[in-house]
C-alpha cells in the first residue's frame, strides 16, 4: 500500500479524507490478526510512552485503549479527574505541558468539553488522540462500527445505515456520520424531535421522527444509549414512553431486513432502547464491536505515532 | 505641566450627525470648550492641519467592562480607559459587575474617584438593577443616582422574575435612569456555549437558541410599553429581537437597541476552531441574524454600535472552549471593524457610522455629549476613513489580548483622541499628544 499517514493527532473523521479512513480500516484488519495468535504482543510502539487521561471517566473505551497500547508494547501512563494535578487547580494545558516535559508521546483523552483534544493539538507536541469529546467527537467508536458493518457486509457504499436514539448529545452519531458518508452510505437518524435535529439535514442526512420509517429499508441499525437525565430535562416524558416507541423490540425485527445488523456502542440499557433478545439475537453485532474496536485503537495508535518526531 | 487645551483643527471632514453637519472645515477649541471659528485669536492656539481626515464629535462607548474593583489583572480604569482614548472614544459607560459589585453608591463613589485620577477619558458609572446582579431584590436607585449612575443594568445577568422587572422599570423612570439590559432567559439559555444551529448541531456544541435572547426582548417591550420607560437592549444578536424592536418603536414603544462589532462582522461558523476568542454572551449566530442587525442599523432600529468590551486574562481564556469565561475586548477595534464591515461595504454611510457612535448613544442616555455644538466640551475624535492597517494585538493599551480581530485587515482607524480639548492619544505625524509619561 502506497498511501502514507501524515497526522499526528486523530481528531475526528470531519477531519480525515475517504482514503485515509480507508487506510485505518486497513491497517487494523492487520492488527485484528494479531489479537487471533496465541501471542497477542507486537513491538510496534516500545520505547513509546502513551498518557491515557481519561477527564470524564469511562471503562470500555480507556480498557480498550490501555489494552491496545499494551499489545503494541508501549509504555502507559493513566490519569483521571482525580489525580493532583487537576485537584490543585491547574488546567488541562499545564497538566499536558508537564507531562509533555517528560517526553510522553501520545495522549490519549477522554474530555467532557467539547474541543478539548482540538485545543490541546494544537497547543502541544505531543499526538493526540481523542477518545470521546463532549457531544462532538468519539472517532475511534465511529472507525469500529465502520469496520464492523465492512467486515460483515463486504462494503459501506450504498448501504442503508440507521442510527436512532439521542442524536442530539451523540458524540458517536456525530462522528460515525462523516465516515459514512465519506464511504458512500446513506445515513438516516431516527428518533424523538426534541433529540434528533432537523440541521443534520443540511449535510444529506435522512431525518425521520418515526421508528417504523425509519428502519423498513435498513441494512445497518446502530442504537445509541438513552440516558435517564434527558427525561429529567424534559426531552422526553418518560424512558418507559421512549422504549415503547423508540426502543427495538423481538416484535420490530419482523419489520427490517432480515440480514440488517443490530449494533450498539455500549453500555446498553436492556429494556429501553434495546430488549435483551435483539441485543443477544443473532443479527447482534455488538460483542464483535467491542473486539474489533481493539484492532481500531491499535490501528490508529501505530498510525499517529509514526508521525511523531 | 498644564496641557494644551486650546487648538484649531484646520481642514478636516466635520461630520457632526446631531447638527446634521457634514462639511469641511476648521473646528476651534479654547480652553477646552468649542467655540465660533474666528472668536479669539489664532496666535494663541496649536494648530492642526486635518486635511483628508475626518473630525468627529468624541465617540462614547455604552458598553464596557473596566473590571475595576475587583479582577484588575484583566483591566483596570487606567488600562480599560487607555484603550478607549486609542480607540477614538472619550466618554465610556462601565458596567457594574465588577467585585464588589456596583449595587451600592460606596462602589460607585470609588469608581468615580479612581477614574478622576487615573482615567483618561470620561468614565460613566452604571449601576446594577438588583442587589448583587442576582435578580432578587431592587438595587437602591435613588442612591445610584445621587451617586451620579447615567444608567441601570445587570449585563451579565437578567432578571427572570417579571414582576420585579417590571417593578424596577417603573422605578427606574421614576428617577429617570434608563435600563441596559441584557436579554437571556435562563433556562432557555441553559448551559449552552454558543447560538444554537447547524454548528451547534455538527459540533455537538451545548448550545443557547436565539429565542433565549428573543422572549426576554418580548418581554421588555411589553414592560416598556406598561411602565412607559427607556429600556435599551443590549449587544443584538437575532434576527426576531431586530423585528420586535423595529414593530415596537413604530408603536411607540420607548425601546432601542445598540449592536456589538462583532456581531456586525462576524458568525457562529468561526466556533469551528475552538478558538476561545470567539466565545461571547450572546453569541455569534448566523448570517442571517449578522444581516439583519446590519439592516436595523441602516433603517435606524438599532441607533447604537457599543463593544461589550469584556477583558480576560490568556490564563482564563486558553482553555477548554466550554470552560472559558464569555466576552472579547473590542474598545481599540469598534472604529475599524465598524467602518470596514459598515462603511466600505456600502452599508451605511461615513455618518451614518458616526452617529452610532455618538448621537445615538447619547440621546439613549440623556447625557451632554456626542456633538460638535459651540459651547460643549471639546471632545473631539479624528479619524482616517481610508487608512488601511492590520490589526495587531500587541499595539493594544488594554491589559487583555481577548480579541478574535487578531491580524484583521481594517479599513479606517482612530487617529488622535482629544478630551476637554486636550489631546490624549495621536497617531498624528507632527505628535500633538503629550508625552506618554505625562498623561
Amino acid at each position: 500500500m502506497d498511501f502514507q499517514w501524515t497526522k499526528k493527532d486523530l481528531l475526528d473523521l470531519y477531519d480525515l479524507s475517504r482514503d485515509e479512513i480507508l487506510h485505518i480500516l486497513n491497517t487494523a484488519e492487520e492488527f485484528k490478526k494479531v489479537s487471533q495468535r496465541n501471542v497477542k504482543k507486537v513491538p510496534a510502539l516500545r520505547g513509546r510512552t502513551v498518557v491515557n487521561l481519561f477527564v470524564e471517566p469511562s471503562t470500555r473505551t480507556r480498557v480498550s485503549f490501555e489494552l491496545a497500547e499494551q499489545r503494541l508494547s508501549a509504555d502507559i501512563i493513566n490519569m483521571n479527574a482525580d489525580v493532583s494535578s487537576f485537584r490543585k487547580g491547574e488546567t488541562l494545558l499545564d497538566t499536558l505541558k508537564n507531562i509533555q516535559a517528560l517526553q510522553a508521546d501520545i495522549v490519549v483523552i477522554r474530555h467532557q468539553a467539547t474541543g478539548a483534544p482540538n485545543f490541546l493539538a494544537r497547543e502541544l507536541n505531543m499526538g493526540v488522540v481523542n477518545a470521546g469529546d463532549g457531544a462532538h467527537s468519539h472517532p475511534t467508536q465511529a472507525l469500529l462500527d465502520i469496520f464492523t458493518i465492512r467486515e460483515k457486509k463486504g462494503r459501506i457504499e450504498g448501504l442503508n445505515v440507521v442510527i436512532v436514539g439521542d442524536i442530539l448529545h451523540s458524540r458517536v452519531a456525530r462522528s460515525n456520520v462523516w465516515g459514512l458518508i465519506k464511504l458512500g452510505a446513506n445515513v438516516t437518524f431516527a428518533g424523538p424531535a426534541t433529540l434528533v435535529p432537523r440541521e443534520f439535514e443540511k449535510i444529506g442526512v435522512r431525518v425521520c421522527h418515526n421508528l417504523k420509517d425509519a428502519l423498513a429499508e435498513a441494512d445497518v441499525i446502530n442504537l445509541l444509549r438513552i440516558q435517564l437525565e434527558r427525561q429529567q430535562r424534559g426531552y422526553f416524558p418518560s424512558l418507559g414512553e421512549y422504549s415503547r416507541f423508540f426502543g427495538i423490540h423481538p416484535e420490530t425485527l419482523r419489520c427490517i431486513k432480515r440480514d440488517a445488523l443490530i449494533m450498539h456502542p455500549g453500555p446498553i440499557n436492556r429494556g429501553v432502547e434495546i430488549d435483551s433478545e435483539v441485543a443477544d439475537g443473532p443479527q447482534s453485532v455488538i460483542l464483535e464491536q467491542v473486539t474489533n474496536g481493539l484492532a481500531v485503537r491499535m490501528a490508529v495508535l501505530f498510525l499517529v505515532a509514526g508521525c511523531l518526531k | 505641566m498644564k496641557k494644551n487645551n486650546t487648538w484649531i483643527l484646520k481642514g478636516g471632514r466635520i461630520i457632526d450627525p446631531a447638527n446634521h453637519i457634514d462639511r469641511t472645515g476648521d473646528l476651534w477649541i479654547k480652553d477646552g470648550i468649542i467655540v465660533e471659528p474666528g472668536s479669539f485669536d489664532s496666535a494663541l492656539a496649536e494648530t492642526l492641519n486635518l486635511k483628508g481626515l475626518v473630525v468627529t464629535p468624541g465617540l462614547i462607548d455604552m458598553h464596557v467592562h473596566l473590571r475595576q474593583p475587583g479582577n484588575t489583572d484583566a483591566e483596570t480604569i487606567r488600562t480599560g480607559t487607555m484603550a478607549a482614548a486609542a480607540g477614538g472614544f472619550t466618554s465610556i459607560v462601565a458596567m457594574p459587575n465588577t467585585s464588589p459589585c456596583a449595587d451600592n453608591a460606596g462602589t460607585i463613589q470609588y469608581i468615580k474617584d479612581f477614574a478622576a485620577r487615573e482615567g483618561m477619558v470620561k468614565v460613566l458609572p452604571s449601576g446594577a438593577l438588583s442587589i448583587g446582579r442576582k435578580g432578587e431584590e431592587m438595587s437602591p436607585v435613588g442612591s445610584l443616582k445621587a451617586a451620579g449612575v447615567v444608567a441601570l443594568t445587570d449585563d451579565g445577568c437578567c432578571i427572570q422574575n417579571n414582576e420585579l422587572m417590571r417593578h424596577v422599570v417603573e422605578y427606574a423612570g421614576n428617577f429617570g435612569l434608563p435600563i441596559l439590559e441584557h436579554c437571556e432567559d435562563k433556562f432557555l439559555a441553559g448551559d449552552g456555549v454558543m447560538h444554537e444551529g447547524y454548528w451547534s448541531v455538527l459540533l455537538g456544541m451545548k448550545a443557547m437558541p436565539a429565542a433565549a435572547e428573543e422572549v426576554i426582548v418580548a418581554r421588555d417591550i411589553i414592560l416598556s410599553r406598561l411602565a412607559n420607560w427607556k429600556i435599551h437592549i443590549q449587544h443584538i444578536s437575532s434576527r426576531n429581537s431586530v423585528k420586535m424592536i423595529r414593530e415596537a418603536q413604530a408603536e411607540g414603544v420607548r425601546i432601542s437597541a445598540e449592536a456589538t462589532p462583532h456581531h456586525i462582522a462576524l458568525t457562529d461558523v468561526e466556533i469551528k476552531r475552538f478558538d476561545t476568542n470567539y466565545k461571547m454572551n450572546p453569541p455569534l449566530r448566523e448570517e442571517e441574524d449578522r444581516m439583519a442587525v446590519i439592516e436595523g442599523l441602516q433603517d435606524g432600529t438599532i441607533a447604537v454600535i457599543a463593544t461589550d468590551h469584556a477583558p480576560h486574562t490568556q490564563t482564563a481564556k486558553l482553555v477548554e472552549f466550554d470552560h472559558a469565561p464569555f466576552g472579547i475586548i473590542g474598545l481599540e477595534t469598534a472604529v475599524p471593524v465598524a467602518l470596514t464591515e459598515l462603511y466600505h461595504r456600502n452599508y451605511l454611510s461615513l455618518s451614518q457610522v458616526i452617529s452610532k457612535f455618538t448621537v445615538g448613544p447619547a440621546t439613549i442616555l440623556g447625557i451632554n455629549a456626542g456633538t460638535l455644538s459651540v459651547g460643549g466640551a471639546a471632545d473631539v475624535t479624528i479619524i482616517d476613513p481610508e487608512l488601511e492597517y492590520t490589526v495587531d494585538v500587541n499595539d493594544f493599551y488594554s491589559k487583555s489580548r481577548n480579541t478574535p480581530f487578531n491580524g484583521y485587515a481594517a479599513k479606517g482607524r482612530t487617529m488622535a483622541t482629544f478630551v476637554d480639548g486636550v489631546c490624549i492619544f495621536s497617531l498624528l505625524k507632527d505628535s500633538a499628544a503629550d508625552d506618554e509619561e505625562n498623561r
